[in-house]
């Protein structure tokens, strides 16, 4: 099989390493990509990176009105193409992950493109050559699944919405999807329940973090 | 006058400000003439790392596959690194204080001032008047160097490094238990243990790429008991947590090993052929049942029962500890009674079983072999010993009653500043303000030195008390070796020249003592010569670096010491056979639990422990600069428990003032779960108001002489409005330039 991306949260010790070797990548110099976030702190010290799970059917390039995301024969989702990007962020609000940024310096969408500079050439993408632990790790199916006592899921349920991605989430669960919530009832938005307190150092990083990025 | 007049004129001046971008900005059309490979300057994993030159600029850095301890893998420190090397607050020239702000200076009349000034005052005081503190975050090269200057240079009995200040209670213990110091197994030993006891070490923050190695072991089947007060990352990651209270180390292990006695899972043919004094600990240990040590300890009884059982039964197995078990006045004993449970159960000197002691600078293992230590010569030799003694003047061509005896170690010293037996200072490597403890008593000390010289590339906050400041080289500009926590030997390598006129640390040094008249001694023309003599000084001690050559590091990527002869390769793993000392055998030690110099009481009733965060490194003089990392994490902050912050009525991200008997300091608070509702933390990068070594005990372990930064008493305080903190511009790293209130919200 090809090779590919593998989220194992359960090891990501929170170390943003992934974040600032992101920036090092030739293609987007200097803003990074990716995001790591606090759970919730006041509970736990659990963090989760977010990369871009490169769906096989994007929602960001169904939603373009310009066409400007194309998607290589490999299944890497790119960046929007500049010439063609109308600055218009349906890909942002659109993008169930939440990855896709709009930079709006360079008028822009950019998104992890898994390193195309890189692994164009053999290397491991920035960010899981730096990883510590392998919560992100780059490789092909049978070099890494094996090892790992955790199951490997790349299906999610967003409501009625199905999505299958070419980047792997890394699971100590037998569930063959992830299903994000249940009915397709955002509850949340309903009011039926609340949002639960954060803590103000998960808001610092959302704050450090976008100021990073943009 | 305070000797630093006008800081924020120095602050403005020489930082810490934020730079985040590499040299020339973020360009994707460079064209690299060099790939340097080196090592990380930071922890003592001693990652590989690739450096990118263009134009002898230092531009980048790209992932070392090929280096087997990381395979390419980085902290976000290791990431940013080389954002140092062209820092906007780099020292570019000499400088000598006037009228409380520091001036341009050539080198001829910065380094004669330095020498007038010594030569003035040895003369007036004797030799001893003048202290050297040195670092182990200098190549071995340096720290060598850095006691032959001490002693031969200066002839000076003080002298000592900071690594008094990180794990030289792991030394002591190593010392008394095995005879060497030194971590007994290469980390590829880690993945083959079927259990590993990690003690008082927050490996994913503080040793992040040491997780490869954990996680390979988890891969396997593998088990990890994590002994800290904090549910760290690496004890939420682990499947058994002892949440102790901190520095009771010595009751829990006492009562495993009891367990261990108990359930018969003790290895009696190891103990009866490999070590001594096992009768002695095993009745005392047996006193320690779990329920005596639940008590004391805090850790439920079963948990205790659990462990024990889990080691003990295990095939394999390693322990492993840090700081947490090493910063306090009983450091070394709680270090002796880990090691207790590794003889009792024969796990040692095997494929994955074994110990050792999670180092924390870059050089920290090779800083405490070379004589910089107050009591120790190249080598691991001790500077007591006459035939010791004997041999080190015979390499240096010194004659023997010149060479000084055993000196203090830095928290002594500095008290003998207050007491006006040292009169004069030359610091490298280290940040006294910072990392020292109680930081109150350190100011009076520098306030009332005479003479202080500081060599450093970054104006560090201890910098700026200094009357002259030299600029030095960063790893990037020097080369030279470093042992990293598994003893391994690895080389550095210079990828750019220092900047304006900075000059390479042993360049400096070196001029000082010839132009102190002692040049003698002082012939080195790079750092290869210093290694060189080096290799013939340590030959036949301990730590044995005569086989290691340059060559032999880059061809086998890295030696492990003793190396003893040219054509050795090096031992990766200890204690196969025999132990250190002279008979061959380990010692038990007997140990009594005995609580912290300063424990809880009504006025103070918390305990204050301090640490690290993953962003920064050490007392932060590097990383407090970078803006990806400061982004990060700002400012240091108070972490609590929420029973303890809803008794107290204070809120989460609230500004409360920390108070200890020897200061305060204002901090936002972090209510979470994770940490013991007895026990507050705050990490410790950051100076002056920043400091949590405003509050710490400097009350030292009598061994290790290493300071309690790991336990004293507190208590929070909920602020008025009004006593708001005046600092800083939002706080954002330690910038102090732009004075405002903060917003009494509390919130930033």
């Amino acid at each position: 099989m090809e090779e590919t991306m593998f989220i194992d949260p359960q090891r990501c010790i929170g170390c943003r390493a992934c974040v600032a070797a992101c920036r090092e990548c030739g293609t987007h110099k200097g803003y990074s990509m990716i995001f790591v976030d606090y759970l919730d702190r006041s509970e736990t010290t659990a963090t989760m990176p977010t990369v871009c799970m490169h769906c096989a059917e994007p929602t960001c390039a169904l939603v373009c009105p310009a066409d400007a995301i194309k998607q290589s024969e490999d299944g890497i989702v790119m960046t929007a193409l500049k010439p063609r990007c109308l600055d218009c962020r349906n890909c942002v609000n659109a993008c169930p992950f939440g990855v896709p940024k709009y930079n709006s310096a360079m008028h822009l969408q950019m998104k992890c493109d898994m390193c195309y500079d890189r692994t164009s050439e053999g290397l491991k993408p920035m960010c899981a050559s730096v990883c510590p632990t392998g919560a992100l790790s780059f490789g092909r199916y049978e070099q890494i699944v094996p090892h790992r006592r955790t199951k490997p899921v790349n299906v999610h349920i967003f409501g009625n919405q199905k999505v299958e991605t070419k980047v792997y989430l890394m699971l100590p669960s037998e569930s063959d999807a992830i299903v994000v919530d249940g009915c397709g009832v955002f509850e949340g938005r309903l009011g039926i329940e609340q949002k639960p307190a954060e803590s103000w150092i998960d808001t610092q990083v959302e704050e450090s973090d976008k100021s990073n990025e943009f | 006058m305070s000797k630093v007049g006008n800081l924020d004129q120095i602050v403005e001046a020489f930082g810490p400000h934020l730079h985040d971008e590499p040299y020339d900005g973020w360009r994707s059309d460079r064209t690299i003439d060099r790939i340097v490979p080196t090592h990380c300057p930071y922890c003592a994993v001693q990652c590989g790392m690739n450096l990118l030159v263009e134009n002898n600029h230092v531009v980048g850095f790209e992932p070392r596959y090929d280096f087997p301890v990381n395979e390419g893998r980085l902290c976000p420190k290791g990431v940013t690194a080389y954002l140092q090397v062209h820092h906007p607050d780099r020292l570019l020239y000499p400088l000598i204080k006037r009228n409380g702000m520091f001036e341009r200076a050539s080198w001829d009349d910065a380094l004669n001032l330095v020498v007038s000034k010594f030569k003035e005052l040895q003369s007036k005081h004797g030799k001893d008047a003048i202290g050297v503190y040195s670092g182990s975050s200098l190549t071995t090269e340096k720290t060598y160097l850095m006691g032959k200057f001490a002693r031969a240079g200066l002839g000076t009995r003080y002298v000592d490094y900071n690594g008094r200040l990180c794990m030289v209670s792991a030394a002591a213990g190593n010392n008394k238990a095995f005879g060497i110091d030194r971590a007994g197994n290469p980390w590829s030993d880690i993945p083959l243990a079927e259990v590993l006891l990690i003690a008082g070490a927050n490996a994913a923050e503080t040793f992040p790429v040491l997780n490869k190695f954990l996680w390979q072991q988890r891969d396997m089947g593998g088990s990890w008991i994590v002994v800290d007060p904090r549910e760290t990352a690496t004890a939420r990651q682990g499947d058994l947590h002892l949440q102790l209270r901190p520095g009771t180390d010595v009751a829990l292990t006492n009562a495993m090993l009891c367990v261990l006695i108990d359930e018969g899972l003790t290895d009696e043919q190891f103990i009866a052929s490999r070590t001594n004094g096992w009768a002695e600990t095993k009745s005392l240990a047996s006193q320690y049942t779990p329920q005596i040590a639940s008590e004391i300890t805090g850790v439920p009884a079963e948990r205790i029962v659990q462990a024990a059982r889990i080691y003990g039964r295990a095939r394999t197995a390693m322990v492993m500890h840090a700081r947490g078990v090493e910063h306090h006045t009983n450091g070394v004993n709680n270090v002796l009674s880990y090691i207790n449970l590794v003889l009792a159960t024969g796990k040692i000197g095997a494929p994955g079983s074994g110990y050792g002691t999670i180092t924390g600078q870059g050089n920290g293992q090779g800083g405490r072999e070379h004589g910089q230590k107050a009591d120790q010569l190249p080598g691991q030799r001790q500077i007591a010993n006459p035939e010791h003694r004997k041999y080190i003047c015979e390499v240096w061509d010194l004659p023997e009653e010149e060479l000084p005896q055993a000196g203090v170690s830095v928290v002594e010293m500095f008290q003998k500043m207050r007491e006006g037996e040292i009169r004069g200072l030359l610091s490298i490597c280290n940040n006294v303000m910072v990392s020292l403890p109680d930081i109150n008593q350190v100011r009076r000390s520098l306030e009332g030195l005479d003479f202080y010289v500081c060599l450093d590339f970054f104006m560090s906050e201890g910098a700026r008390y200094a009357d002259v400041v030299l600029p030095g080289s960063t790893w990037a500009e020097d080369e030279g070796v470093t042992a990293n926590s598994e003893g391994r030997v690895v080389k550095i390598n210079k990828a750019a020249d220092p900047p304006g006129e900075a000059r390479e640390d042993w360049w400096i040094i070196q001029e000082i003592a010839r132009r102190m008249g002692r040049g003698k001694y002082f012939n080195f023309g790079s750092a290869l010569e210093i290694f060189n003599e080096m290799r013939v000084a340590s030959k036949g001690g301990n730590a044995d670096y005569y086989g290691i050559s340059y060559e032999k590091i880059d061809k086998q990527n890295g030696v492990f010491w003793p190396c003893p002869t040219e054509d050795h390769p090096g031992t990766p793993r200890l204690f196969e056979e025999r132990f250190y000392h002279p008979d061959g055998k380990a010692r038990f030690h007997a140990l009594e639990y005995a609580p912290s110099n300063e424990v809880p009481d009504e006025l103070y009733p918390l305990l204050l422990t301090s640490g690290r965060v993953v962003y920064q490194y050490l007392s932060g003089n590097q990383t407090r600069r970078i803006g990806f990392l400061v982004q990060q994490c700002p400012e240091p902050y108070v972490e609590i428990h929420p029973d303890t912050a809803m008794r107290l009525g204070i809120a989460d991200g609230e500004y409360v003032k920390v108070i200890s008997r020897r200061g305060e300091g204002i901090f936002p608070a972090l209510v979470v779960k994770t940490i013991r509702p007895d026990t507050i933390f705050i990490p410790y990068h950051w100076g002056e108001q920043l400091a949590v070594n405003q509050l710490t005990n400097p009350a030292l372990d009598p061994v290790s002489k290493i300071p309690e930064f790991k336990s004293c008493a507190a208590r929070v305080e909920k602020l008025h409005t009004r006593q708001l903190p005046l600092y800083g511009h939002k706080r954002k790293g330690a910038e102090r330039s732009s004075v405002t209130r903060l917003s009494d919200s509390g919130k930033q």
